[in-house]
């Protein structure tokens, strides 16, 4: 291993600007000329829209034009898409409601943008907005996905407020199994919906360019070319090639920013009318009521095992909720991103799942940090822990005798798990967190009136997000795959454009560690492009822990060419047979010999060309690579959480944290041990502290970060994390992917651990004070069978 | 529209603000100090903190016009142009304590703060505590922890200055 090379601590390339203030996000970026949007939102859940009047908001000072979902309709502005298609059993297609940038007729939740005042300043514009007259005939509203079914229809399309109604696996074999179990484990589940908060809001700037008739949107996006795409092929603004995205330093995704807006979609239209830039910056306020939220499921789960607490089947039925409307990828969320690993790490011969999409009038829901993914471990995990209980057998023990021992596994929904080795990650964790002193430090903590407990999640993803054919024959309608382009230059120095998007993930130096590894040349030498559809040939962005498996294997790929050709230059500078050429350390020598060549003279004989012919061997050094991976990547591993409870409050205190992960070859242990570090914060956070909470109306209540309990530095222990190792076998470079392993994994640990304590499974999240310290006054004494 | 002049960074600087302006948009936006961010409008996020004379204040909750006169220094202004980092910048970078990088600003103005109140050497429940008015969603803090505690312990070894007013 080089300083700079694959496994290095190496320090960030991105640091410097972001510690001095030179950072450049969407807000940042100052046009010319720019005006400000200000939006005109539903102070209703659910209304008709009788009347728009705009005539004294546009007479106030600094208002340049103040425009309607009517303007946006005249305009023959498309509505936007959700991009995979589920069926229902009865194979009928998902009821995808018209979805228009500024509502007409109708609007759905509180938020819903029903106009848009373009002004000189913000402050003008917020004035100006307050003048736009609406008058709204109010309509019953539904927040609780339980009961969208009866409740007011929301939108033409779907009746019952029903999306779908889908299913994955095999019933009567898991009804068969069901009836031959010796135990069944059944739980209420309610996964709490969530808001993302990336600390910077969403921002879009729009410009046009009247003389190139070219469209420029600056945006806080996590993928700028699909955005791109869906803007120009399904909203209609410009051809793809008048339409340029630039997504520059963007703080913080956590999936909130991988969909398509109506924000932007409005700044375009809008910067194109009053032929001046336009730019729009969320507050937090608005935030809250138009970023995609979170989870949202509503679960009945059972387990059956037999005499021996071995696994035979699992049956799982979801209702989960959509909002108001379709978000970009909001169906795949609760269906192929959260069945498909019901099967956990564990081997169960039979499951089957049911889930229920509805609308109803709250934000849209969608991806977020893990997506799917964490309510499936929620399940999983908590099901096999109340599990143990019940049968009286030690959790870890329960654990161990289920794991998948053999590889490749094919589960029964779907995913066929390529490597692992969960043993080694549980025992690896048993170690580190000392469970086996937890006997001690619990009669400890009794005498100091505290409870104490102990709570496990051995979890399993499925990332590297995705095989274009396995998504397409599910109802994707984007491939999957990534593109790099290596350019060297004449003087050696290279420049690698990707196609995902770092916002956190520090992929300016993980790529640059990659390509000195593999050329041999100094880490400062490199420089990563991203987020820039003018300048990477074309890419699907930044989520499912994908970058790391599918981009930098696009870019492994593309050195894979650098470095044939470069020995093919090499052949001809050292007038040697190709075939006789060794590339190693950043030097080419003739096998056997003392005649070599330095990259940087190959680099630049390349380009300069005076060696060979260039009929026979092209000019230059630039390669490109569209990989597709072959099958998603598997990441597992061990999270153990500790609490302490002080019985008088039910304020529960997290005392211990171990995480154990396997994420396959790991380029940089500082960087991924923070993507750990950040994704178990939002795990906690969602166990112990966050929920978006809605009155009946419709009205959100947790609507400003007074409300929302985003987690401090004082809600949060530090933390313990080890690795272990198997390769992931489906991609060159043998990665798994880590960013959303630690929101996977620790809800259900937290759960679990506080259950552990308190002795009683009644407990939703978030287990803030107040629930557990009633958790504790209902509390009947467990039943051991 | 009113004046107002104050010492940015060391510079003397003034503008014709509207009575509303908040402080953190006249650096932002006036002086183009684009370092200082805001993340919420409810002054918790703490992605704005900058010093108002020496002391660290929530630039979107100040108005332009309550700093007649202050020295106000922002993240642009710790280090000199071309001169080494202050220790705390350092520190962040060595640490790992950012990712996205938004909150990083407020954090280590808000840091400096905390070693002002309470001296170079920090225990960490200290600075959980200290750490109440902001907010990370990408570290989950636990090297924002390191990075404060190690980045006090040189600010008292090398004579540094402890901000850079």
């Amino acid at each position: 291993m080089s300083a700079t090379g694959i496994g290095a601590a190496v320090r960030r390339k991105e640091d410097l600007r972001f510690i001095t203030g030179k950072g450049r996000y969407t807000d940042d970026v100052i046009r010319p000329g720019e005006t400000r949007a200000v939006f005109v939102r539903s102070p209703h859940a659910h209304a008709s829209i009788r009347s728009i009047e705009v005539s004294e908001a546009k007479k106030m000072p600094g208002v340049i034009d103040v425009l309607t979902g009517k303007d946006l309709a005249t305009d023959k502005i498309g509505n936007l898409i959700c991009g995979w298609m589920i069926h229902s059993k009865d194979g009928s297609p998902m009821k995808m409601a018209p979805h228009p940038a500024l509502a007409a007729d109708r609007v759905c939740h509180v938020g819903d943008a029903v106009a848009v005042v373009i002004a000189e300043t913000q402050a003008q514009g917020r004035d100006a907005a307050e003048k736009v007259k609406v008058e709204y005939q109010l309509l019953t509203a539904v927040v609780d996905p339980a009961k969208a079914r009866s409740a007011p229809q929301i939108h033409e399309v779907a009746p019952k407020n029903t999306i779908y109604e889908w299913s994955l696996g095999n019933a009567k074999a898991v009804d068969a199994a069901f009836a031959s179990a010796k135990h069944v484990t059944h739980l209420d589940i309610v996964n709490n919906r969530l808001i993302a908060n990336a600390i910077e809001p969403r921002v879009a700037v729009a410009e046009y360019d009247a003389g190139t008739d070219q469209l420029t949107l600056w945006n806080t996006t996590q993928n700028p070319h699909v955005s791109r795409l869906v803007i120009a092929a399904f909203v209609g603004m410009a051809p793809e090639h008048k339409l340029r995205v630039i997504a520059p330093d963007v703080g913080g995704g956590f999936g909130s920013k991988i969909f398509i807006y109506p924000e932007e979609v409005v700044c375009l239209w809008a910067a194109r009318k009053v032929a001046q830039p336009v730019k729009w910056t969320a507050d937090r306020s608005e935030s809250f009521i138009t970023d995609a939220h979170g989870r949202d499921h509503v679960t009945h789960a059972e387990l059956a095992l037999d005499a021996s607490g071995k696994f035979l089947a699992m049956r799982v039925k979801t209702i989960a909720n959509l909002g108001a409307y379709m978000s970009t990828f909001s169906s795949s969320v609760p269906t192929y991103l959260y069945a498909t690993l019901l099967s956990g790490q564990y081997d169960i011969p039979h499951i089957y799942c049911e889930v229920d999409a509805v609308y109803t009038n709250t934000v849209p829901v969608d991806a977020y940090r893990g997506a799917g993914r964490p309510e499936a471990t929620f399940v999983v995990e908590r099901l096999v822990e109340v599990a143990a209980r019940q049968l009286g057998i030690d959790p870890a023990d329960l654990r161990r005798r289920n794991f998948i021992k053999t590889f490749p596994h094919q589960t029964p929904v779907i995913m066929a798990y390529d490597a692992g080795d969960y043993n080694a990650s549980l025992k690896k964790a048993l170690e580190i967190a000392d469970v086996k002193g937890f006997s001690k430090r619990k009669r400890d903590a009794a005498r100091n009136g505290k409870l104490r407990g102990l709570g496990y999640s051995t979890y399993i993803e499925a990332c590297g997000i995705a095989p274009s054919q396995a998504v397409g024959s599910l109802g994707c309608g984007v491939g999957l795959w990534e593109s790099a382009e290596v350019r060297v230059n004449p003087t050696g120095s290279v420049e690698v454009l990707t196609g995902t998007h770092a916002h956190g993930q520090g992929h300016e130096t993980t790529f640059a560690q990659l390509v000195s590894e593999r050329l041999g040349i100094p880490f400062e030498n490199v420089s990563v492009v991203h987020g820039d559809t003018d300048k990477v040939q074309f890419g699907m962005g930044t989520y499912g822990s994908r970058s790391g498996a599918v981009g930098m294997s696009a870019v492994a790929n593309a050195l894979d060419k650098i470095e044939a050709k470069a020995k093919k230059v090499a052949a001809h500078m050292l007038e040697a047979a190709e075939g006789d050429i060794v590339f190693k350390d950043g030097k080419f020598t003739v096998a056997g010999t003392d005649k070599s060549a330095a990259w940087g003279d190959v680099a630049l004989n390349a380009y300069i060309a005076h060696k060979f012919a260039g009929q026979e061997l092209e000019p230059g050094l630039k390669e490109t690579s569209f990989y597709d991976p072959t099958n998603f990547t598997f990441p597992a591993g061990c999270h153990i959480c500790e609490v302490e409870i002080d019985r008088d409050t039910g304020k529960t205190e997290i005392v211990g944290w171990t995480a154990v992960d396997d994420f396959g070859t790991v380029i940089n242990p500082m960087i991924v041990e923070g993507q750990v570090h950040g994704g178990i914060a939002q795990g906690i956070g969602q166990a112990l502290l966050e929920v978006a909470v809605y009155d009946k109306d419709g009205q959100l209540v947790t609507g400003s970060l007074m409300d929302y309990s985003m987690p401090h530095a004082h809600d949060l222990p530090s933390f313990k994390v080890g690795l272990t190792e198997t390769k992931a076998p489906s991609n060159p470079l043998g990665i798994k992917g880590c960013g959303e392993a630690g929101a996977i994994a620790s809800p259900a640990a937290v759960i679990n651990a506080i259950t552990d304590a308190i002795g009683t499974e009644d407990l939703a999240m978030p287990a803030t004070a107040q629930a557990v310290w009633s958790a504790l006054t209902r509390a009947q004494p467990r039943q051991v069978a | 529209m009113p004046a107002v002049s104050m010492t940015v960074n060391g510079k003397a600087v003034s503008g014709d603000v509207e009575a509303r302006t908040l402080l953190v948009q006249f650096l932002r936006e006036n002086l183009r100090l684009t370092g200082t961010h805001v993340g919420c409008d409810t002054s918790q996020c703490g992605a704005c903190v900058v010093h108002i004379d020496g002391i660290a204040a929530k630039s979107c909750t100040t108005l332009a016009l309550q700093c007649e006169g202050a020295k106000v220094t922002t993240i642009e202004g710790l280090a000199e142009p071309n001169g080494p980092l202050h220790p705390m910048q350092e520190a962040f970078r060595e640490h790992h304590a950012l990712q996205c990088g938004f909150c990083t600003p407020g954090m280590i103005m808000a840091a400096l703060d905390i070693v002002r109140r309470r001296g170079n050497d920090l225990d960490e429940h200290t600075i959980r505590e200290q750490l109440d008015g902001n907010i990370c969603r990408c570290t989950g803090y636990h090297n924002i922890v390191k990075a404060i505690a190690a980045g006090a312990k040189t600010m008292a070894k090398g004579g540094a200055r402890q901000a850079a007013e």
